[in-house]
């Protein structure tokens, strides 16, 4: 390495100097969101260093728009949503990866084909079925198309195939059944794919908006995403450095438990990346 | 794989299906029951309380060959793409060499490289929405403090499709960065040492050994990204309304005003199954394409 940093130079500078350069750009937009929200409305677009600071921009933005109910409702919908992911694909992925059955190969690949036909795509039709079957403007009909993910069975079927046959040989003649064996052997075993799909998932569904606009029409049911999406609409007259406030009010969580645990998804987007 | 002769037994062949039904039913209850459905339903008419729907065989579609509207969205949308796809695929693999290399400061140019990923694309298109602002903005307050003039960014039809570009590589690069990173990661470090020992350059080195190692990494992002371009619309919904007068409307975005505005779901089943296909042609291009060995051994 020493021979390395000989070279270290002009280059180096130039080069250290274009990535903090790019970092920057792709950081100011949020630094200038803090700005806007931290300050009174006249300092929204006039930056001085000694502008007074000020919260009222967030308990503005707190009494406009319920967002306590739709903190309340995104909670509730990404929960759903993972419990069943994690049910559902835990045991899809146990059968692609150690049985043998007919038609094995044609289910799976057509599995795999929702990686490309994705719930985004079939709106339409999506929203005739859950109006058929009364789930419109239901928490669980936003979830719905989302439960069985293809990714979540991909990634967990890739895990559970790297576990030793011996393992499950023995809890075998322990005398565990093949679900006791699922629970025990294979379930702890993939927990580091179940915290990655698991990070993937919620932050999926904390920022998805297109379905839950669609099949939401009401308050308590409405996602973080799309009551932000009404609360910053132009029609509702609301002024900037309130609707900042509010969007920084409902990133709020997932931005702290990022920066707190930035390592950790960063490894779970690269481990579910390279699968 | 001496197991796989014994376990083709009845029993397995029972458990293995009965262990796949739930997530089955799902399935075909979400994706290939409405994949069907949009195909049928495009061959029929709207219905309505005086007239209900019937077949109308190719109708559909030859409406929707001369819906300029429909032209214009998908002109748009292979626009978008083929700006976002190669220009957010190039800035990731920078940005991932950046951060895997000696750079000082390396995890917070990363935490910033990678955050605009995990926020929502609703919240951030707030942002950029004052970003674009005329006369107040950010971008005009730079440009007047540099001496240009402002500008109607969203409002001016030559400009805007551009603003949602940039907006999309703004928030994908991060993302497919951390593809690179990992698969940066796991490159042998006895290459580089091996090219700097033959004398080298970085640009070669990098030219003729990281690219071509990265390859399955890149066409792993580029799917990843021409999916991307067709369902992520997003920022649409705040930005512009896929306006002034759809220029910087995309299918997707097309299809759901279709649908739940003008409430025509025959004609957004018809424009649906362009999507569809588009898609089915990415998915045969993947299967061509790649190397199988790579992704789903």
């Amino acid at each position: 390495m020493s021979q390395l940093s000989q070279k270290r130079g002009f280059g180096f500078a130039l080069e250290t100097g274009a990535a903090w350069l790019l970092a920057f750009f792709w950081i100011l937009l949020l630094i200038y969101a803090f700005w806007a929200a931290f300050h009174p409305a006249e300092y929204a677009t006039r930056f001085e260093l000694f502008a007074p600071l000020t919260l009222e921009n967030f308990r503005i933005a707190w009494s406009q728009a319920p967002f306590a109910r739709y903190f309340f409702n995104t909670f509730v919908l990404v929960t759903i949503i993972l419990i069943a992911q994690f049910i559902l694909c835990t045991l899809a992925a146990y059968s692609f990866a150690r049985f043998e059955f007919r038609g094995k190969s044609i289910a799976f690949a057509l599995v795999l084909l929702q990686l490309m036909i994705m719930p985004e795509v079939l709106i339409v039709e999506n929203y005739i079925t859950m109006s058929k079957l009364g789930f419109v403007d239901t928490i669980t009909g936003i979830g719905l198309p989302y439960m069985a993910s293809a990714f979540g069975i991909f990634l967990l079927r890739q895990t559970f195939k790297t576990i030793p046959t011996d393992l499950e040989d023995a809890a075998t003649i322990e005398g565990c059944s093949q679900l006791q064996v699922l629970w025990k052997v294979y379930v702890p075993l993939a927990k580091p794919t179940y915290v990655a799909f698991g990070l993937v998932s919620v932050s999926y569904h904390w920022n998805n908006f297109l379905w839950p606009l669609i099949i939401t029409n009401s308050v308590t049911t409405r996602p973080l995403t799309v009551g932000l999406a009404i609360f910053g609409a132009p029609e509702s007259g609301v002024d900037w450095s309130v609707i900042t406030a509010g969007t920084l009010l409902s990133v709020a969580p997932l931005l702290v438990a990022f920066l707190l645990f930035q390592r950790q998804f960063v490894q779970s987007f690269m481990h579910a990346g390279i699968k | 794989m001496t197991r796989k002769m014994t376990r083709y037994s009845l029993k397995s062949q029972a458990t293995g299906w009965l262990l796949l039904m739930p997530a089955a039913v799902f399935l075909i209850a979400f994706t290939y029951y409405p994949t069907i459905a949009t195909l049928a339903k495009s061959f029929f008419s709207q219905g309505t309380a005086l007239r209900p729907s019937q077949f109308v065989g190719l109708e559909n579609y030859a409406s929707l060959l001369d819906d300029e509207v429909f032209w214009k969205v998908a002109r748009n949308n292979i626009i978008y793409a083929g700006i976002t796809i190669p220009i957010s695929i190039a800035l990731a693999l920078l940005m991932a060499i950046w951060v895997n290399g000696r750079l000082p400061l390396r995890s917070l140019t990363r935490i910033s490289y990678f955050t605009p990923t995990i926020l929502p694309m609703i919240a951030v298109a707030n942002i950029w929405l004052f970003f674009y602002t005329p006369e107040i903005g950010l971008l005009d307050q730079t440009l007047r403090g540099a001496g240009f003039n402002g500008h109607n960014w969203l409002g001016d039809p030559n400009t805007v499709l551009g603003c949602i570009i940039v907006v999309t590589i703004w928030k994908e690069s991060g993302f497919f960065m951390i593809f690179y990173l990992a698969a940066l990661q796991s490159l042998p470090p006895e290459l580089e040492e091996a090219a700097k020992l033959e004398g080298a350059s970085r640009w070669t080195y990098f030219r003729r050994v990281m690219f071509p190692l990265l390859m399955p990494t890149t066409l792993f992002v580029m799917i990843n990204a021409v999916i991307n371009s067709f369902k992520l619309v997003d920022h649409l919904f705040i930005l512009t309304k896929g306006g002034p007068d759809n220029s910087s409307s995309l299918l997707l975005y097309y299809i759901y005003e279709v649908a739940f505005s003008f409430l025509d779901q025959a004609y957004a089943s018809t424009l649906t199954v362009i999507l569809l296909g588009a898609l089915a042609a990415i998915a045969i291009a993947q299967f061509v394409f790649i190397d199988k060995k790579v992704h789903y051994q």
